[in-house]
């Protein structure tokens, strides 16, 4: 295992940490630029299915981070991401939650919430349009990408089953020879 | 005050109590852990009332991060110390960090098979929808104003469609959002 590559975890994800409004799904696009874009580490349909998978495993959405991590460098690499991810927005929850108890002051949050919550939206959607764009499943694979996001918009189920059942569908087709 | 001033009053729980409690957060929250965290922290282990998981939930949301990380620091913190923040934080990753090897060496063992590679791309555009239709209702129930779509917009545009480096992005979105925001919460 290379230091250098466990080096470039730290700093990719431990400066990716500090960007997630509203969590890792709003990163997805810098994870993709930086990962496959600059870093060239993996393909973009490799990448789409890590995503996928980290989707699957329980937990908060912080995991993409590791299953990346775990994929460049094993399990040290997925040691070492998923710490960069959690590390500095941890500390800065941790100072502000001892700053907001000695102030007490409820309007500052509320103002950062105000600011951020449509930001923290706009960057999920454009998480969710990199992840299908990275996919790379052809016209048939958007057309599962428009199902499982109605399904999901429309319903209260859990996601894992759209997504299983958009999984079927996909590998049915394929089966078939529609694909 | 502040959600971290009102916990009921069952007491500071310990170590043991804050490890289990969030070791079950993390493996029972299959496709999400929001609605698993609120019931065990609110309802399970009483260590806050409805309002102040809410107000706690509203601080997590204005910071980067899960928010069911910046929980569990926050609350570990509260009742005992940067220790009891570091226990939760482990106790919540601990199974989900397992289950994602175990899910990794199953991917690693079988992506070279072609339908599982089939398979593989079947979920990464479900994924995908996942996330965008999480979104889209997200957005729906949010009850934007002008502005916050503006910004929902900009946002998507710059990242999603141009995609233009993040830190740059926000590093103007977010001075314009709370701009925006102070503008509006003063009219309220």
């Amino acid at each position: 295992m290379e230091r250098g590559v466990l080096g470039q975890l730290v700093v990719t994800f431990g400066t990716i940490s500090l960007m997630a409004i509203g969590g890792a799904n709003a990163v997805v696009p810098e994870i993709h630029r930086q990962i496959v874009e600059i870093l060239g580490w993996m393909d973009a349909p490799t990448f789409a299915r890590l995503f996928a998978i980290a989707q699957t495993a329980p937990g908060p959405n912080v995991m993409l981070a590791s299953i990346v991590g775990w994929h460049v460098a094993g399990t040290g690499g997925l040691l070492v991401a998923t710490a960069a991810m959690l590390l500095p927005s941890s500390v800065l929850a941790l100072v502000c939650s001892r700053g907001l108890r000695r102030f007490g002051d409820n309007r500052i949050v509320r103002v950062v919430t105000l600011a951020l919550v449509p930001i923290a939206l706009g960057l999920m959607l454009a998480s969710g349009a990199v992840a299908a764009l990275a996919a790379d499943a052809g016209l048939f694979g958007f057309a599962i990408t428009a199902a499982t996001a109605f399904v999901t918009y429309r319903s209260k189920v859990n996601p894992l089953v759209p997504m299983a059942a958009g999984t079927a569908v996909y590998v049915a087709a394929w089966s078939a020879g529609l694909l | 005050m502040g959600a971290l001033e009102t916990a009921t009053e069952a007491g500071r729980p310990g170590l043991p109590d804050l490890f289990t409690g969030f070791l079950k957060i993390g493996l029972m929250g299959f496709g999400g852990v929001g609605p698993v965290a609120r019931h065990i922290i609110v309802a399970e282990r009483n260590w806050l009332d409805d309002r102040a998981y809410a107000e706690l939930m509203g601080i997590c949301q204005a910071l980067p991060g899960a928010n069911t990380v910046n929980a569990a620091v926050m609350l570990g913190d509260r009742f005992r110390g940067a220790a009891g923040a570091l226990t939760c934080v482990f106790a919540l990753m601990a199974m989900p960090l397992l289950s994602l090897v175990a899910l990794a060496n199953i991917y690693d063992a079988v992506s070279g098979h072609p339908l599982a590679q089939v398979a593989l791309t079947g979920a990464a555009a479900s994924a995908a929808g996942l996330i965008l239709g999480t979104a889209a209702r997200l957005m729906a129930k949010a009850g934007l104003a002008r502005w916050a779509w503006l910004m929902a917009a900009a946002a998507f545009l710059a990242v999603g469609v141009l995609r233009l480096p993040m830190l740059p992005s926000l590093l103007v979105l977010v001075p314009l959002g709370l701009a925006a925001a102070s503008l509006g919460a003063r009219r309220l």
